[in-house]
């Protein structure tokens, strides 16, 4: 793909994305989560690094076939680990991870199922002492223990980071899109099952989980001293065309305006 | 000369009552000036202005209020500051029960309205119980340009503003919080769940004190049975659950998750802290990267020059849009002519646009269109018409030739930046 942009700095980098079971949002049938699938989009543009693909979880029809998404971006295999039904992934995921010891471990920052809390990222890194970086868009190079990575910030913006490794890297809605998957590598790719011991998520069993309610709507509540203070503030008349308007002005004039109106709102680049 | 205000009772009785003989009189004593719209000619008749009765009220038609307050005693009712605004109860907490952290965003340095609801929130866990209120700690990282914290709901103020905290710097930040934690030991700690990087710190903090947030929170009731005495709910699996459980000490809520404080102000006293610990950070900040403004997705950008029907120098606009460094949008015209790409169509069937500046050059300003701009901060229009519609959004209209008035602006801005590239060279 992109070979000419990541010189052979990456080359023997071993990676691991973690990938989880995404939800459609409006069929709410499973699917690679597109977080996840970023990351793994991410990965797959290192020149020359060894990429492995990690999930905790049970083992049904419509997971598999989600997971098998990601094979259908360029893998020839993905490792399970194999967990219960509401079983906590922290303890199998990292006790793998201190076998594998990836140098980057890649992610989506949230799942699209569960509890969805998007503290995973953050438990791994305490636990294993990585830092953790945030919303990476891309990664310009690794070299030398260190990557340097674009964060994306807001309104389009980057920064630049230099991350010491082994790092833990989530990746959000800036990241690359990802690539489409392609049918027969998917259907072909192994799902490698690792058998790990679990622990039961106590604390979300007692929970009680439903269906996302409509959040009520804030009322514009008009706080005055008086009655007729109450009145004036709902029956205002709203001055939408309070603006100023430059009739007969050269163009000259108008241009000042308009670069005074820039100047004072800070969007002119220096 | 002193704050209180004498009432005559009797007098402002006599303002409200219009049929009282010596109501006139009453009036032009309590008017303090403001026109009359009644009084005696020089004929003894009486004079009538009636543009000086009444306000003006929605779609611009004038009302009356026959109340009399309107006419002359308007400043009457006790407790009024005089713009209208209700006198905000002053509250001060010495000696607090326990203590509600509260990281704001700070984007810019000042509060957005996401921290205000939080500050709301973190007055509501304070105050519960009235017999032993708590204490709201807002915990400010770098220096604050807000002044309002008093204002809404902050009772201590905790202010770390040293430059290893500066940046990106969440490991030296989650440490400063980590000795926070332990000298004032808080019993709730509340941030943004917000991009802006409250979510994270939030997360890392709750990683870091080994609590389980309730991430997405966006309500609390009381709960007698659960141990902090709140039940919370909060969003989970990508906004389509709602979670119900017992609120854990860190929460990272929505917006919208309480009201903002609005009928009381605070003490906000500074608060020191104890000498932070230094921290080993392994992520450096290597600053923020020059963006070409042309590859930033339209919904997120900054600033947008928009070109319409009115163009007739595509090539002028195009050139304008590098000079200025803004992105460029197009309307709905624009596109299907075929001198834009559809994915730079602003409005109701392209991309709805969240610009601090929009800058529409040359459209009319169709209904759609303005629905796409609805979110923008302020709009720039350049126009030959001055009766469209998007004049009449605009906070900065310009009526003339757009291929003029942008040749005249990018010269404007290119001189500009070479007196500053100038003064950069002599420094």
């Amino acid at each position: 793909m992109s070979h000419d942009r990541y010189p052979a700095s990456t080359a023997g980098l071993e990676v691991a994305v973690l990938v989880s079971v995404g939800r459609h949002p409006l069929t709410g049938r499973a699917r690679r989560a597109d977080q996840d699938a970023r990351a793994v989009e991410l990965a797959l543009e290192l020149n020359a690094a060894r990429v492995r693909l990690v999930h905790a979880g049970r083992d049904d029809s419509e997971s598999e076939a989600a997971l098998r998404g990601y094979l259908g971006m360029g893998f020839a295999s993905l490792t399970r680990i194999d967990q219960p039904e509401g079983a906590d992934a922290l303890p199998a995921l990292l006790e793998s991870l201190r076998e594998a010891a990836p140098q980057l471990l890649l992610t989506g920052s949230r799942a699209e199922t569960g509890e969805g809390s998007g503290l995973l990222p953050y438990l791994l890194g305490e636990e294993l002492g990585w830092p953790v970086v945030t919303g990476i868009a891309a990664v310009e190079s690794v070299e030398g223990g260190t990557a340097t990575l674009l964060q994306a910030l807001p309104r389009g913006q980057r920064r630049r980071l230099r991350v010491r490794l082994p790092a833990v890297i989530t990746v959000d809605e800036a990241a690359p899109a990802p690539r489409q998957s392609a049918f027969g590598p998917a259907w072909r790719g192994a799902l490698a099952v690792s058998e790990q011991a679990s622990r039961p998520d106590t604390a979300l069993a007692d929970w009680t989980l439903e269906p996302a309610r409509p959040r009520p709507k804030r009322l514009k509540v008009v706080k005055a001293a008086s009655a007729r203070d109450r009145f004036k503030a709902a029956a205002a008349f709203r001055l939408g065309g309070g603006g100023q308007v430059l009739t007969d002005a050269t163009p000259e004039q108008g241009a000042e305006a308009i670069f005074k109106l820039l100047h004072e709102e800070g969007v002119l680049r220096r | 000369m002193s704050e209180i205000v004498r009432r005559d009772p009797r007098k402002e009785w006599i303002a409200r009552n219009r049929l009282h003989p010596e109501h006139l009189d009453v009036l032009a004593e309590l008017g303090e000036g403001a026109a009359p719209s009644e009084w005696p000619g020089p004929n003894g008749r009486i004079r009538r202005d009636p543009h000086a009765v009444g306000f003006t009220g929605p779609n611009g038609i004038k009302r009356i209020d026959r109340s009399g307050v309107q006419q002359g005693a308007g400043r009457s009712s006790a407790g009024d500051r005089g713009d209208g605004q209700p006198a905000r109860q002053r509250v001060e907490i010495e000696s607090p029960a326990f203590l509600v952290a509260v990281v704001p965003d700070l984007a810019g340095g000042r509060l957005s309205s996401h921290d205000r609801d939080l500050l709301g929130l973190a007055r509501r866990l304070a105050d519960a119980d009235p017999q032993a209120p708590g204490a709201v700690v807002a915990i400010v990282f770098g220096e604050a340009r807000e002044s309002g914290f008093a204002e809404a709901g902050v009772d201590r103020l905790i202010t770390l503003d040293e430059p290893r905290l500066a940046g990106y710097a969440p490991e030296a930040r989650i440490a400063a919080l980590s000795a926070i934690e332990e000298s004032l030991s808080p019993r709730h700690w509340l941030l943004p769940d917000s991009s802006l990087g409250g979510g994270e710190l939030g997360r890392r903090l709750a990683a870091r004190l080994g609590e389980r947030p309730a991430t997405g929170l966006w309500q609390i009731e009381p709960d007698a049975g659960s141990a902090l005495g709140w039940h919370a709910t909060s969003r989970g699996a990508a906004g389509s659950l709602d979670i119900r459980r017992d609120l854990p000490r860190v929460a990272l809520a929505l917006a919208e998750c309480a009201e903002p404080v609005s009928e009381t102000v605070h003490a906000a006293r500074p608060l020191a802290v104890p000498p932070l610990p230094e921290a080993f950070s392994r992520v450096e900040d290597l600053g923020a990267v020059a963006v070409d403004p042309a590859s930033v997705a339209l919904g997120e950008a900054e600033f947008i020059l928009a070109a319409g029907n009115g163009i007739r120098d595509w090539d002028g606009y195009h050139r304008a849009a590098t000079a200025l460094g803004a992105t460029e949008g197009a309307s709905r015209v624009a596109v299907d002519d075929g001198f834009m790409p559809r994915d730079r169509q602003v409005g109701a069937t392209g991309t709805w646009v969240t610009a601090r500046v929009y800058v529409a050059v040359g459209i009319s300003g169709a209904i759609q269109h303005l629905q796409g701009i609805q979110r923008c901060d302020k709009v720039v229009a350049i126009n030959v018409d001055p009766g469209c519609d998007m004049i009449k959004r605009a906070d900065l209209a310009v009526i003339g030739d757009s291929a003029a008035i942008l040749e005249a602006l990018v010269a404007r801005v290119e001189r500009e930046r070479q007196a500053a590239e100038e003064q950069r060279d002599v420094a």
